[in-house]
């Protein structure tokens, strides 16, 4: 019973989000925009050599994917925090962490996956392999997830804040160094013919850490920001 | 008797008396080790027969790339004890710790580009050791500005604490991330400080020094604790009895 009324809980949760991104589209659209103006500025700022494209372009994109969810992540908590959702959520009998988990799914459909369809086409962009294109779709699947799981905690630590954006740049990308790293030369790897298994693995396993236990700190830090 | 001990210094009053009594030891020992420190480093020490006198800015170097890490741990550290146990020390403790941890990792960082500068040849190159530290620097700025952003002394602690913790389990992985991708992207081409295992008589002063460095940051730190300890218990008795007998 109580296990059926989390279930049902979360998909509520994720469904009222979803529902509330299809009545605001802009939300859900700006920061595709941005991942798509910002990496097709590159190949004009450095020339549009392809042998240079190609060089750099995993990292662009990966940059510009790290920088809209960034834009992103700030309505994760903003709304449900103004209008007072959010205090509801952590008085519900609920466990805060798997709520927080639904919200985090929501994000990651609303602002991930359009990221993830619309990258070949800037691979295309960027002159990427085939095969480098593939390796970058299946790093940015498993990738995006990441950056909503480490984001959400550094949003949960700073929505109480007025200025909250600023900080939030400076907490959250340090901490998706590794990701990008992995990930970007996951890309590289694929282009140059080589094998990626181990790039892949180790973004997984970024993946599942995170899953796991940014929950938990997303949850205590929504109740030391609502105290 | 132990339990009642930490209990004791935990409460702020008694940790101000405490601490005003071992700061000037802790000072005067960190004084001391470093003037020996130092004399062993830059006198005594030979010249090193590759790097020539330049490696000696190691003796800076090294030891505060090493307090750069260990604050960072004692930051988490105190910040989780905060959170578990609710002492407020802790809380004190991790705040102060975290402008100082930024300075050794500044310090740190430039030192390291410093020495860069004759043996590489350049400033700044994106070695893996350095890129680290500049990251870990990054995050100490994190805490910092979150620290700063929030206004209740309390609540700010505590999400400084969630925050130090996020960083921790980050750290190996971010170094490992780093040196990873500094091996498949430059290669070779930085002949890296080749370290011998290191003689007996460049040991002596690192070791001093970085002793040295241990006491600064624990007086430094006790220092930054009491002031914070005054301002947050500022309409306490004792603070008030203080203020006015002064």
């Amino acid at each position: 019973m109580n296990r059926h009324s989390l279930t049902r809980a979360i998909t509520l949760l994720v469904r009222r989000d979803l529902i509330l991104a299809m009545r605001h589209r802009a939300e859900m659209i700006n920061p595709l925009l941005f991942f798509i103006l910002v990496t097709s500025l590159f190949p004009l700022g450095i020339g549009a050599n392809p042998n240079l494209l190609q060089a750099v372009g995993p990292g662009v994109i990966w940059v510009a994917a790290l920088l809209a969810a960034l834009l992103s992540l700030d309505g994760v908590f903003r709304s449900d925090f103004e209008d007072g959702t959010l205090e509801q959520y952590l008085l519900s009998s609920h466990p805060v962490s798997l709520l927080v988990l639904g919200k985090v799914l929501a994000h990651w459909l609303i602002t991930g996956l359009p990221l993830l369809l619309i990258s070949p086409l800037l691979g295309v962009f960027l002159g990427l392999s085939g095969d480098g294109i593939r390796i970058l779709f299946i790093t940015l699947l498993l990738g995006t997830p990441v950056l909503s799981l480490i984001g959400a905690v550094g949003v949960a630590l700073t929505v109480g804040l007025r200025k909250g954006g600023m900080i939030l740049s400076l907490l959250v990308l340090p901490l998706y160094v590794p990701l990008l790293i992995f990930a970007s030369s996951a890309v590289d790897t694929a282009a140059a013919g080589l094998p990626v298994t181990a790039h892949l693995s180790l973004i997984a396993a970024l993946l599942v850490l995170s899953l796991s236990l940014s929950p938990f700190a997303t949850a205590a830090a929504l109740r030391i920001s609502l105290s | 008797m132990f339990n009642n001990f930490f209990h004791k210094l935990a409460s702020p009053k008694y940790f101000y008396r405490i601490s005003g009594a071992l700061i000037p030891w802790l000072a005067g020992a960190s004084l001391l080790l470093f003037l020996a420190g130092l004399y062993y480093g830059l006198v005594e020490a030979p010249t090193d027969y590759q790097q020539g006198d330049s490696y000696r800015i190691m003796f800076i170097h090294v030891p505060a790339a090493w307090m750069s890490l260990f604050i960072y741990m004692v930051m988490a550290g105190a910040g989780a004890i905060g959170l578990v146990w609710r002492i407020k020390l802790a809380e004190v403790i991790a705040i102060s710790s975290a402008p100082i941890g930024a300075s050794f990792t500044f310090l740190a960082l430039v030192t390291g580009s410093i020495w860069g500068k004759p043996m590489w040849g350049t400033w700044w190159v994106w070695d893996a050791r350095l890129t680290s530290e500049l990251i870990l620097l990054f995050l100490y700025l994190g805490v910092i500005a979150l620290h700063g952003a929030i206004e209740d002394r309390r609540t700010a602690a505590r999400a400084v604490a969630i925050l130090a913790l996020v960083g921790v389990i980050n750290i190996p992985i971010i170094h490992y991330s780093v040196e990873w991708w500094n091996t498949l992207h430059q290669g070779p081409t930085v002949t890296k400080f080749d370290k011998p295992s290191i003689h007996i008589s460049m040991l002596i002063p690192l070791l001093l020094m970085a002793l040295a460095f241990k006491l600064y940051y624990a007086f430094v730190v006790l220092m930054r604790a009491r002031v914070e300890v005054l301002e947050r218990e500022r309409s306490a008795g004792w603070v008030r009895e203080l203020v006015e007998t002064k």
